[in-house]
């Protein structure tokens, strides 16, 4: 028997089901790696592009895209990378980063631009996700995950991640 | 071989070994936060190689895959500046070398994101991105080990001063590096050094630190000759693959 062909919007909603293995609130569509899905006569290609270089997830999220495409019938997946253009976290929607929020990491601010870096300058403060104080410090850029930076909320004294933005 | 994948390697070579320099400091840093800050930098830094040597393995047409390049090269293959290959020194040295290398690694992908190689041009964007905040890193450390105790400062002074002679080597432009700047594919580095001097002249009188009198610098890695450091280094990054061809876990 063959499979029937899946349409644009029924394969986007198979991979809205697949999550961030690392950051189980968000789906990989909300996420913004996925750039193109298409149906062809073998099965199906799924175009994505990495989130960061090392980031140890995306071979995961790979086979998690693959696997859930195979339990929806299809039958060839193939998982294409492109670098162009470079993911950023300004892709992420406004529900998403609420999702985030609720989650208990604080969303990303805009990204940084290009042009000279600020060292040793202060930074605008993150709001806590917790409490909605804005009077928060950060600790360090490094987080558990290559995508998330520390820091601590002086309103309720929680340390909080943020989901860095670049 | 093809320029192409002669400088391929030479981006490549140089983030994988200072990854792996710098993951060496895994459960050894000073603080917890550094722990993982210089963990996850090292893990950018070989995650850069693997695109970089995964291109490299396609243009060069060698039969070679990108862990091969990387676990079964010898020394003499290898094409990183010498600065990378030094061994990590006390967590002044390391964050002075962050810096040094971190600016010239960021504005190199500044200008190779607009090189005639797509896929070059697009792991560059992604490069950027990663360097930028690798440099706010190493520079707000370099403010506070240069502002802080005198112990701090002085150490900092001296690994500024031992590495200063290794910087020379990433400006050194050869003759593939300009057929690759003239063609597009790649940047000529000689280019970058008037920015890099400025950032990092910048960083260094706001850190209180003396910028050395440049003496001499030393050269030689783009071409294998390397220090007495990288076979060992190589020793243990390659001995799993060595003893145990293509095993995989």
């Amino acid at each position: 028997m063959r499979a029937p062909v899946l349409s644009r919007d029924e394969l986007y909603a198979i991979l809205d089901e697949v999550k961030d293995p690392e950051v189980p609130v968000l789906s990989v569509v909300e996420l913004g790696i996925i750039r193109d899905v298409e149906a062809t006569a073998e099965g199906v290609v799924v175009t994505v592009t990495p989130t960061y270089s090392g980031c140890p997830a995306m071979r995961v999220i790979e086979q998690d895209i693959t696997q859930a495409l195979r339990d929806h019938g299809v039958g060839e997946v193939e998982v294409r990378t492109v670098f162009t253009p470079a993911w950023t976290t300004d892709w992420i929607p406004a529900a998403a980063r609420e999702k985030l929020r609720a989650y208990g990491i604080a969303p990303p601010g805009i990204s940084d631009p290009q042009g000279p870096i600020a060292i040793g300058r202060r930074r605008a403060a993150v709001r806590c996700p917790f409490c909605g104080s804005g009077d928060t410090q950060l600790r360090s850029e490094f987080g558990s995950t290559a995508c998330k930076s520390i820091h601590v909320c002086r309103g309720c004294s929680q340390p909080f991640e943020e989901f860095k933005a670049i | 071989m093809s320029d192409s994948f002669e400088y391929l390697l030479r981006l490549a070579d140089d983030r994988l070994v200072l990854g792996h320099r710098l993951s060496e400091w895994c459960g050894h840093a000073p603080i917890l936060e550094e722990d993982i800050a210089l963990a996850n930098i090292a893990l950018d830094l070989v995650g850069q190689a693997n695109l970089l040597l995964t291109h490299a393995a396609a243009a060069g047409n060698t039969g070679r895959d990108a862990d091969a390049l990387a676990f079964l090269r010898d020394a003499i293959d290898y094409r990183n500046a010498l600065i990378v290959e030094l061994p990590k020194g006390d967590f002044a040295f390391t964050i002075a070398r962050q810096f040094f290398y971190g600016v010239f690694g960021m504005l190199q992908s500044e200008a190779l994101q607009k090189s005639s190689d797509t896929e070059l041009g697009g792991i560059a964007a992604k490069m950027l991105k990663e360097f930028r905040y690798h440099v706010r890193h190493s520079g707000e450390w370099m403010l506070r080990l240069g502002g802080g105790t005198d112990e701090s400062h002085a150490r900092l002074q001296r690994a500024v001063d031992d590495l200063w002679r290794y910087t020379g080597e990433l400006f050194q432009a050869d003759d593939l590096d300009r057929r690759v700047g003239a063609s597009g594919f790649g940047v000529d580095p000689s280019e970058l050094e008037t920015a890099w001097r400025a950032t990092v002249d910048d960083i260094l009188q706001r850190s209180g630190l003396t910028t050395p009198a440049v003496t001499w610098m030393q050269r030689g890695g783009r071409e294998g000759k390397h220090t007495e450091h990288l076979g060992l280094m190589l020793a243990e990054m390659q001995v799993l693959q060595r003893q145990h061809p293509g095993a995989t876990w």
